[in-house]
């Protein structure tokens, strides 16, 4: 299997790879994923309190080339959104953009769960009311 | 190193040895007759060199060239041996013994005829990848037919204890075959020596040609016969019909015959190669290789680099290292290698294995390349993974509750 060149680009210059402080209350981190199953997702952003736009998002993944682009791309799409607009990232959006193939879309879903989850940890910290959404 | 490529996937399929290109070459167009036409010299010369080859096989086997049937591979023989085992000795029972680290062409053969009544017993193996002898007897029941063990398994280079299965199968008056795809022309494989009836091989594993494969049939103490599956022109002494591969039988040929002279000192080259790059990962942490050390092929290692998803590993340099990985994130089941996972591995450390084969054509300079570039593979993936994060951190990694997906 051949892997798109923006796939292939995400996972050797992967973006804002890292680690954001999680006990800061504007920090939310999501979790997603199990060794066991061959994926973990770790996507972290960090909110400013004031507009309520994500000013900065790292990750860490344990995965195939496509997980790790997936969630890369995502850290990238997060960066400067507001976090309504961040939930409307759809893991269809990323399996258009980087082309991945029908056995890689397990990958875009763990990117959008990993967002949701990050966003949820991040409301739940502030004291915002969420709708439950897969956290690990 | 731009343009570099190295091969250490031998245990998918050998390069095709040049000899044995050039011992191919006249049988496609000035030798080109059918082995089976019996009235011209097109014919005759064709014949001929099915015999000799099958001559070079033979030795290798330290067999009679009677007992070897030639088929298009290893995946057809080992359907033909089962399934052919199975029909033949039907009025005898209908129990088969096998492992369940065998090849595919095994199990799904064997589950296969469990649809059409045959009882098939699967067989757990230790961690270290040999199977329980006391547990092999004790599964023998009166209805027992064939016990089906591999000589070295294909993920792990394990070798099984051949000469005890063999000894086992004679006290209980039952058939022993043996897939033996990863053994033949590698290490010594004498089928009557270790008291194996069946066993089958192909060319493409000993740097033959792809297409070509056989079973061999023992023929004396006992002489096994096996219901043919594949009807037709009654070739191979009825057991298999269809027009010879004649070019692919030639080079199948000839490269047991090298194999027979080259074998032993490609053993020892590859087992030095093969221990040099387990040495080259030494300095890195969390590293374990899966199967028995003691009894494996020489030129295979397959080892788990913990917390690192292992096709996202091989991205890393699979523009110039060509090798495979336990974890199955390419296929659409998600499943890891079900070997390593009989094996007791967790399936964290299955996704995260690598197998090794090196080869014939394997140089010193090739492995000293793979280990530099699989460890900076390694540091890449971990400085990205969480879990090796959280691992560094001292947490417990077992105590995360993880929302499997």
């Amino acid at each position: 299997m051949a892997y798109s060149n923006k796939v292939i680009d995400h996972f050797h210059n992967p973006r804002n790879v890292g680690t954001l402080d999680k006990a800061k209350k504007n920090v939310g981190t999501g979790l997603v994923g199990a060794p066991e199953c061959g994926d973990v997702m770790r996507l972290q952003i960090e909110v400013d309190e004031a507009t309520g736009v994500i000013q900065d998002a790292k990750f860490k993944t344990f995965g195939c080339g496509s997980a790790i682009a997936s969630s890369s791309l995502a850290t990238e799409w997060l960066k400067g959104k507001s976090v309504d607009d961040a939930l409307k990232i759809d893991n269809m959006d990323i399996v258009e953009e980087l082309a991945l193939p029908p056995v890689k879309i397990h990958c875009s879903v763990l990117a959008e769960d990993a967002i949701k989850a990050a966003i949820a940890d991040y409301k739940m910290k502030n004291g915002v009311a969420v709708e439950a959404t897969a956290t690990a | 190193m731009a343009g570099r490529k190295i091969y250490l996937d031998n245990n998918a399929t050998t390069p095709c040895d040049p000899r044995v290109v050039e011992a191919m070459v006249p049988y496609f167009f000035e030798h080109h007759g059918n082995a089976a036409s019996r009235n011209h010299p097109f014919g005759w010369e064709a014949e001929e060199a099915v015999d000799y080859a099958r001559e070079q096989i033979a030795k290798l086997l330290d067999a009679d060239e009677k007992e070897i049937i030639f088929t298009s591979g290893a995946t057809e023989s080992d359907n033909l041996a089962i399934k052919g085992v199975y029909e033949m000795y039907s009025r005898k029972g209908n129990h088969i013994i096998t492992v369940k680290t065998e090849h595919k062409a095994v199990l799904d053969t064997c589950n296969k005829l469990e649809k059409h009544g045959a009882e098939v017993t699967y067989l757990d193996v230790k961690y270290d990848g040999m199977i329980d002898l006391a547990e092999l007897e004790a599964a023998i029941k009166p209805n027992t037919i064939m016990v089906a063990v591999m000589w070295a398994n294909n993920e792990t280079g394990v070798i099984q204890p051949m000469k005890e299965i063999g000894a086992i199968c004679e006290k209980h008056g039952v058939l022993f075959f043996s897939d033996a795809t990863q053994a033949v022309g590698k290490i010594k494989t004498h089928p009557r020596e270790v008291g194996v009836h069946l066993m089958a091989f192909t060319g493409h594993k000993m740097y033959g040609p792809k297409g070509v494969g056989a079973l061999y049939v023992s023929r004396k103490n006992p002489r096994v016969k096996v219901t043919a599956q594949m009807d037709g022109g009654g070739h191979e002494r009825g057991m298999r019909s269809g027009t010879l591969n004649v070019p692919g039988i030639v080079g199948f040929g000839k490269a047991a015959e090298i194999a027979m002279n080259e074998m032993e000192q490609d053993a020892a080259r590859l087992s030095k190669l093969r221990d040099k790059l387990e040495k080259g990962f030494q300095e890195l942490e969390e590293i374990y290789i899966n199967g028995n050390v003691n009894s494996r092929m020489p030129h295979v290692t397959n080892i788990s680099f913990k917390h690192v998803e292992g096709e996202g590993l091989m991205m890393t340099f699979n523009q110039e290292i060509a090798l495979s990985s336990g974890s199955a994130c390419t296929s659409a089941s998600l499943e890891p290698s079900y070997v390593l996972v009989a094996l007791g591995l967790g399936d964290d450390l299955a996704h995260s294995s690598l197998r090794f084969s090196l080869g014939r054509f394997t140089s010193e300079d090739d492995v000293n390349y793979a280990i530099e570039a699989v460890k900076k593979g390694v540091n890449h993936m971990r400085d990205l993974s969480p879990i090796w994060e959280m691992y560094k951190e001292g947490v417990d990694l077992s105590k995360i509750e993880w929302a499997a997906h």
